[in-house]
């Protein structure tokens, strides 16, 4: 636990961590409002995103693709929203169509532009790269104090901190309106609530959540961040604050432990070469979720529990 | 005008004059709702006292539900208004408190009885406002009022039926409002909860509350209301219980489908 | 011309192969997913698809292992539809023994095994054969470099899932349609979802080489919600769905052939979805454009019966909207007064709604009483010597 480790890992495990928890905290409520997988169709659009900021703009450039990233899920909210809409479309059916669709035109794009020149990685969009993401100037603990080195910190950490800041106080503020509008939405349209607002804030939350994620962990394993550790969480309590507090503990467990499975582990089995970090992380989250699934001590639906103790 | 049996004063009221009394609770104007092109409910007319139970009534699927809702602007309405206490309903929210039908929330959803509760003092509370043990002690004494002061930390979905309807009834009266409206409070709830949900609400009369409730059992019209509302898509009559709630009412709203004997055991003979 | 010589598969015989394993591939793909869509369970195929990652780099892992050629297509396919099998097995186990509901179940899976794939990728690249395995071609599809046997097997693979279709399309339109009556006719509901389990498998595993694990989705998706804007009928839902996918398929295909950069799987999915779109705007009775028409003219019905109604009552005309309805029809003037034609409009309504109030007391039976809605017209309802009767009984109508 040295220089070593503050250089090559403590940054990217970090940024695992963050990333983690900023899309579990939205991806409670949208679980709960049986929406999980609109995650799954905000992340695959982040790959249009990217790919028509950079046509744009033309250079491979971070703000231009985030907020290209953030403009395609906004876009792909509303058209499903219309689809679903428009068409009398059940909405798993409109995702599949609207996110599909996006990604296609993004790859077709992507292919059909001049990208000799600069390298727009689509696995690396897909997949991550969280090793990469790494602390060069840093030689110890003791550059978490020196103004210079941490100058140098890879941007994607401070930009990862102030979207998990974002999550968690917006998560903090619209605490009642997401958990009554979640709850009881009719109840909560006649108290004067605007129930829309609050479901499409809670769905741009998670998008931000997600295109802040992705190029450290990818756009696809993003999906599993916001779904597993709120899943597990549903089966360790029927609190809700309890359950975001379990989803929390369970990001950061999969993020810190994924890391350092994807680092150290094939070491342990007599390989040479570490493995993905991001796909071990999503590995680790399936694990505690299959685990909760089993020896979850809320598991189970309440009606069943009782039925099955008669 | 029409030269056969005697007309009900009130049915096909979109004929007569819409007099909204000034003391009206609540009241409707022109109110039409529809699912994709067929009316649920059209052009209605309504008005509900203050101070006084009333019922809305009418066969399964007549738009009952959907009257309530479209009136709070939970579903939205093709045409018309809606004034509480002579005020548009959009700025008298906080005088209504509102029972949804059970069905309609996810009772697997991980939360307390209390917590339920305590959801009717967030317009109070507004969205950073401490929940403080006054209010606390509030809705517990609300449950209190339902009789489930027991269950204050029992995880909903734990209850039945009939605890459910109580907690949800319980929420309404944390609310504290001068208005209430239930969808279906009696439906599928054991005769202990209904006895006890109808001292509630003749307590609610009685400080001066006005409640409107969306009923289904006609045997218990005249006994639980003083104002009832008919409706089968259009109004089909409206006014004091024991002068409207007749046969000729009763068969103008249900058509065919009560029984002739029925519907004279239902209407007794009270009929103005 | 490279277009019209790919359409009529005159450019090389590897591309009319692709072009006619595309065609195939859209017709059971297409028709696979509308037994899914029809079931409301359209994503399942998107955790899937990307459940079969692992299993192609499994494969090829096992193959390298074993000595064999790591790149054999039938091996790799093998190995997608074990581990996408055990995604749906794993779906159906979350949903079924957990309080969680099917969409987490999907999405988690989705998530967990594409990871898993992922970590299983960086593996093979650490391994001597690896570098060159080329399996990140099977996340976008790459019909470049196909060879004469992979075409095969997917010409194949495409053939064999629309003869199962063929063969069992009853039963799975009954199973998908509603369970319960299938299995009070004696199906076997259970077997028959695995059979519509099988089809979407085996459509996503032939379609991973072609338009690779995520745009698969598209394929078993948008053909079966764009053949429902066009009929209503599950029976025929599955063979338009079917048309529709192979169209796109083929089309895509062609395209693809014939203009160079253009990647086939994109370009498929793309036609697939010009033609959803055309459907959503323009379908005749489903459309949008019909939708939005229809339901301008009932916001119209109901204001102008309102109106008139209110101009009988001799009540003022509260909302702007109705006013100038009925401004435009000439039946009031601009400050609500009705003129003559509008008094005699107004007749008419009153005239119906006391035939109705009389229809309803004569006639008890729902099947009638039941269509007073307020904007259907009696003469739909009854027969004119019925409305004659009720005329009888109002006896002579009314000046307003």
């Amino acid at each position: 636990m040295g220089a070593e480790f503050v250089q090559f890992s403590l940054t990217p495990m970090l940024i695992g961590v963050l990333a983690a928890i900023a899309c579990a905290l939205p991806g409670n409520f949208l679980i709960l409002r049986r929406q999980a997988l609109i995650g799954d169709a905000i992340s695959h659009v982040v790959l249009p995103g990217i790919v028509v900021a950079f046509l744009i703009t033309g250079v491979v450039a971070t703000l231009p693709m985030l907020v290209g990233a953030a403009g395609a899920a906004l876009l792909a909210v509303v058209l499903i929203e219309g689809v679903r809409r428009l068409g009398g479309i059940e909405p798993g059916a409109a995702m599949g169509v609207v996110f599909t669709t996006m990604f296609a035109a993004g790859v077709l794009i992507l292919e059909q532009s001049d990208t000799s020149s600069v390298h727009l990685d689509v696995e690396h969009a897909l997949m991550g790269n969280l090793e990469s993401l790494v602390w060069f100037r840093a030689d110890g603990w003791g550059s978490l104090f020196d103004p210079v080195a941490l100058a140098s910190l890879p941007e994607e950490l401070p930009r990862m901190a102030l979207a998990c800041a974002l999550t968690i106080a917006l998560t903090l503020i619209f605490w009642r309106w997401l958990k009554i509008s979640t709850f009881d939405e009719a109840f909560a349209r006649a108290m004067g609530i605007p129930v829309r607002a609050v479901g499409f804030g809670l769905v741009t939350v998670a998008a931000i959540a997600a295109v802040a994620a992705f190029d450290a962990v990818g756009s696809i394993i993003v999906i599993s961040m916001f779904i597993c550790p709120p899943a597990a969480a549903r089966l360790m309590t029927n609190s809700l604050s309890h359950q975001v507090l379990w989803s929390v503990a369970f990001a950061t467990l999969s993020a810190v432990a994924g890391f350092a499975l994807a680092g150290y582990g094939p070491l342990w089995l007599g390989a040479v070469n570490a493995v993905s970090a991001a796909g071990m992380i999503a590995t680790v989250s399936g694990v505690i979720l299959a685990l909760a699934c089993v020896f979850g001590p809320h598991a189970r639906r309440l009606g069943e529990a009782a039925a099955n103790s008669n | 005008m029409a030269p056969f049996e005697p007309e009900i004063v009130t049915t096909d009221g979109q004929l007569l004059p819409a007099a909204v009394p000034a003391d009206a609770a609540l009241s409707i104007r022109s109110a039409t709702v529809s699912y994709g092109d067929k009316p649920a409910v059209f052009s209605v007319d309504a008005t509900f006292p203050s101070g006084a139970m009333s019922a809305i009534v009418g066969p399964n699927g007549a738009g009952k539900s959907t009257l309530l809702k479209a009136a709070l602007g939970v579903i939205p309405r093709v045409s018309g208004d809606v004034f509480v206490f002579g005020e548009p309903v959009e700025k008298a929210r906080d005088r209504i408190a509102y029972v949804p039908q059970r069905a309609s929330v996810d009772w697997d959803f991980p939360t307390t009885v209390l917590d339920v509760v305590q959801m009717g003092l967030y317009p109070r509370l507004g969205l950073l406002g401490r929940l403080g043990g006054a209010m606390r002690k509030e809705a517990l004494f609300c449950l209190d009022r339902v009789g489930m002061a027991d269950f204050a930390n029992r995880q909903i979905g734990q209850l039945s039926g009939g605890q459910q309807q109580r907690v949800f009834l319980a929420r309404a009266l944390a609310q504290d409002a001068d208005l209430y409206l239930l969808d279906e409070p009696f439906a599928g709830v054991d005769a202990a909860t209904e006895r006890a949900i109808i001292d509630v609400l003749h307590s609610l009369k009685a400080d001066g509350k006005a409640v409107v409730a969306v009923h289904h059992d006609l045997a218990t019209v005249r006994e639980y209301f003083d104002h009832v509302f008919m409706i089968n898509v259009r109004r089909m009559a409206e006014g004091p219980v024991d002068i409207t709630f007749t046969t000729a009412a009763l068969q103008s709203t249900y058509g065919g489908r009560l029984a002739a004997t029925h519907l004279s055991e239902l209407a007794l003979s009270g009929a103005g | 011309m490279a277009l019209l010589e790919a359409l009529f598969l005159q450019s090389g015989y590897n591309a009319a192969l692709v072009a006619i394993g595309a065609a195939l591939l859209g017709f059971s793909a297409g028709s696979a997913g509308s037994f899914l869509f029809l079931r409301k369970r359209a994503l399942v195929s998107d955790a899937v698809a990307h459940a079969t990652l692992p299993g192609v780099a499994l494969a090829f892992i096992v193959m390298v292992t074993l000595g064999g050629d790591g790149r054999n297509l039938f091996g790799l396919l093998l190995g997608s539809a074990v581990t996408a099998g055990l995604g749906l097995l794993a779906i159906e186990w979350i949903s079924r023994r957990t309080r969680l509901s099917e969409d987490a179940a999907i999405g988690a899976v989705l998530g967990v095994f594409f990871g898993f794939g992922v970590v299983l990728l960086t593996v093979i690249q650490t391994m001597s054969s690896g570098r060159q395995a080329g399996l990140e071609s099977f996340l976008l599809g790459s019909t470049a470099g196909m060879l004469f046997q992979d075409a095969l097997v997917i010409a194949g693979g495409g053939l064999f899932s629309v003869l199962v279709i063929w063969l069992l399309k009853r039963p799975m339109t009954l199973v998908s349609f509603h369970a319960d009556y299938a299995a009070s006719l004696g199906y076997n509901v259970r077997q028959i979802d695995l059979a519509i389990m099988g089809l979407v498998m085996a459509a996503t595993v032939v379609g991973l080489k072609i338009v690779g694990l995520i745009l698969i989705v598209a394929m078993l998706i948008i053909p079966s919600v764009t053949a429902r804007f066009w009929t209503n009928r599950s029976g025929r839902l599955v063979w338009i769905a079917g048309a529709l996918g192979g169209v796109a398929g083929y089309l895509g295909a062609a395209l693809s052939a014939s203009v160079p950069d253009l990647p086939t799987g994109p370009i498929i999915v793309l036609v697939a979805a010009a033609l959803f779109t055309l459907s959503l705007l323009f379908a005749p009775a489903r459309g949008v454009f019909a939708a939005a028409i229809r339901h301008r003219r009932f916001q119209a019905r109901v204001h102008r019966r309102q109106g008139l109604l209110a101009l009988a009552a001799q009540h003022p005309i509260r909302e702007g909207y109705t006013l100038r309805l009925l401004a435009r029809e000439g039946l009031v003037r601009a400050d609500g007064v009705p003129t003559l034609d509008g008094r005699a409009e107004a007749a008419k309504v009153v005239r119906d709604e006391e035939r109705w109030t009389i229809a309803r007391r004569i006639h008890q039976d729902i099947g009638l009483s039941g269509q007073y809605d307020g904007l259907t017209p009696i003469e739909e309802v009854f027969t004119p010597d019925e409305i004659a009767e009720f005329d009888r009984r109002l006896g002579a109508p009314e000046a307003v």
